[in-house]
């Protein structure tokens, strides 16, 4: 049984998993993950595809939130920002896809960095109402400056395509996608290992000390929102080649909602609680509609109401998981690892 | 001219009913330091539960007005005692995100009694339109501006004169304290999300009789912000005066420069006074800074 980790090398001490228990596991993520596709319907395949989207923004919102503690209602704008500047450059001037992801990215970093400047004057509340505010601005801005975002009307987006393979298909778009998200989670855990990650978490946890310790609240807090809005930019940027249609309606002020729901239900400040939130929230509607087509025959009423009952379980979910587990499925998830690392004397 | 005064008409009476819904919003931030974000939702039940009583229940309104206020009160209490004050002394971010979940159930419990298309309210006040100045107005929408300061005088007192209002203050102040004089803190955020819903109703009664029943007054819930903060987070007068000022703007936007500019100038300006004076007009100067 293990008592504890020891780092005997400096590269036990570098390295990202140390346990052989953490590698096997790993290891057989990553074998599934591969060995996904080739197993699963279309269905599945869109849905993971979705998740993976999900992942890359929760992560993004969970470094501004989870690490550095700013909370942001804008995260549905920002994504809009990303969407529209990746869709408008790939299909009006015929930018390549990667161009303009890259592009967007950019954008999202900058203007996510420009909203980011009253959280040097505003905490907590506050700054999320602030952002709330943003995300109102952005998609009016969006909705309203018809010649270059169409308005309300709906922007096609080409196919992207990479090495000649052309990215129309679930199962193609499911190997960017993931290819994406690794090198995401391998960013961003990274990230928290560097005195930028380190710096970012003295923020959250007491500001003022923080800056007694040297670390410039100014640059940094920018630094946050400008990192943060670029990973919700390229999520924002892959829904547009994913879905090759932008509409403003997918990014409204309740897409915001769902991806705090996601890092909270997940867990704040855990990239595995990035993942365990997109999967559970992107899950959960379609749990819900499946069980409702599957009691058709019991209850007829069941499936009128679906749409109702998947509103009421996201506002009952995120409810019932601050007040009994507010730690989020990361928690849970760690739970039952201690609980068959101690196994059978687990007390 | 005309259109001015038409447009300062409109601006006050929708400005009062902004008003009514912030009035809920600021009580319970004044008592209990949360951000309600499902006060649009406490709006939204409040107009069914009036739809209910006197559209489908054919009660006489004054009766169906004062069991919504009693079901609304009702409805504070659960909320605060099973929502909310597991929530004491948790971080902000999950305080804000246990309201949001809060809206989130409401609004989908509401659709699925009443159903998601809107209704027809039955009038209670009279709509017959008014002459003043040459502008003509909806006589209910005039209600909204008596209903708002006779709101607005009721809470004054309240607060001034009332041992629960005194309460209710010495807690806004200081928890502890009130606590050490003998105050029960719990009871207090019960009295205040109680008398937010209740405000909340009559506000929702109002503006249904206005515009119809139907999900989309929960849009109040985000209208409020510019609002309250305008007004100052913590003020009752303020959020009085905010939601005529945000009204006024909104129908002069509206009115002489069109685009839809009235939907997004009152957020341009939430910015602008988070930035220049995050305390708003009659605000309490107790922001922490950074």
């Amino acid at each position: 049984m293990i008592s504890g980790i020891f780092h005997t090398t400096y590269e036990q001490d570098m390295a990202l998993r140390t346990s052989h228990a953490q590698k096997i596991r790993l290891a057989i993520l990553i074998l599934l993950l591969l060995a996904f596709p080739f197993f699963a319907n279309r269905y599945a395949l869109t849905l993971a595809n979705q998740i993976g989207i999900a992942v890359i923004g929760a992560i993004g919102l969970n470094i501004l939130v989870g690490y550095t503690g700013q909370i942001s209602l804008g995260q549905g704008g920002f994504m809009a920002i990303g969407a529209y500047t990746a869709g408008i450059l790939s299909a009006r001037m015929g930018i390549p896809w990667w161009a303009s992801t890259l592009i967007a990215c950019f954008a999202t970093a900058g203007i996510g960095a420009l909203f980011g400047i009253p959280s040097l004057r505003l905490k907590g509340l506050y700054l999320a109402i602030a952002t709330l505010a943003a995300q109102e601005i952005i998609l009016w801005v969006v909705t309203h400056w018809k010649v270059v975002t169409g308005g309300v009307d709906a922007l096609v987006v080409p196919n992207p395509e990479l090495f000649g393979l052309r990215m129309n298909n679930d199962f193609n778009f499911y190997w960017l996608v993931w290819a994406l998200v690794i090198i995401v989670t391998l960013a961003t855990v990274n990230l928290f290992r560097s005195h930028y990650g380190r710096a970012f978490t003295a923020i959250r946890d007491q500001d003022i000390a923080a800056s007694v310790m040297g670390v410039d609240l100014f640059k940094y807090k920018l630094l946050a929102f400008a990192i943060s809005s670029f990973l919700v930019g390229l999520a924002g940027a892959l829904t547009a080649h994913y879905r090759s249609i932008v509409t403003w309606e997918r990014f409204t002020i309740d897409v915001s909602v769902l991806y705090l729901a996601m890092i909270i239900i997940g867990g704040l400040g855990r990239v595995t609680g990035s993942y365990l939130g997109a999967i559970f929230m992107t899950l959960l509607p379609v749990v819900l509609s499946n069980l409702g087509r599957a009691l058709k025959g019991v209850f007829p009423v069941f499936e009128a109401l679906v749409p109702f009952i998947q509103q009421a379980a996201f506002g009952l979910v995120i409810i019932l998981f601050l007040v009994f587990e507010p730690e989020g499925l990361n928690k849970i998830w760690k739970n039952i690892k201690d609980y068959f690392r101690l196994w059978p004397f687990s007390y | 001219m005309d259109l001015f005064i038409q447009l300062t008409l409109t601006g006050l009476t929708s400005g009062a009913i902004l008003a009514l819904a912030a009035l809920g919003f600021v009580l319970i931030y004044k008592s209990s330091d949360v951000i309600n974000f499902a006060q649009g939702e406490f709006l939204l039940i409040g107009a069914y539960v009036t739809y209910a009583m006197v559209g489908q229940l054919g009660l006489h309104w004054t009766i169906g007005m004062a069991l919504t206020v009693a079901v609304s009160v009702g409805l504070g209490v659960l909320v605060e005692r099973l929502v909310l004050r597991p929530m004491i002394g948790e971080p902000i971010i999950s305080v804000i995100m246990v309201t949001i979940g809060l809206s989130s159930l409401l609004k989908a419990i509401a659709s699925m009694i009443w159903g998601n298309t809107p209704q027809a309210f039955p009038p209670f006040i009279p709509s017959t339109p008014v002459k003043i100045l040459g502008a003509t107005i909806g006589q209910d929408r005039l209600w909204a501006i008596v209903v708002a300061f006779v709101l607005l005088g009721a809470f004054t007192f309240f607060f001034r004169r009332s041992r629960e209002g005194i309460a209710m203050r010495a807690v806004a102040d200081d928890q502890q304290a009130s606590l050490s004089m003998g105050i029960s803190v719990k009871k207090i955020f019960a009295w205040a999300w109680s008398i937010a819903a209740a405000t909340a109703a009559i506000g929702g009664a109002l503006v249904a009789n206005i515009v119809g029943v139907g999900p989309e007054l929960s849009h109040f819930g985000l209208r409020v912000f510019p609002v309250v903060i305008l007004g100052g987070l913590d003020s009752i007068p303020g959020a009085i005066i905010g939601g005529l000022i945000i009204g006024l703007l909104e129908q002069y936007t509206g009115g002489y420069l069109g685009n839809g500019l009235n939907q997004v100038l009152p957020f341009v300006a939430l910015i602008v006074i988070l930035m220049i004076r995050p305390t708003g007009l009659f605000g309490q100067e107790r922001i922490e800074r950074v």
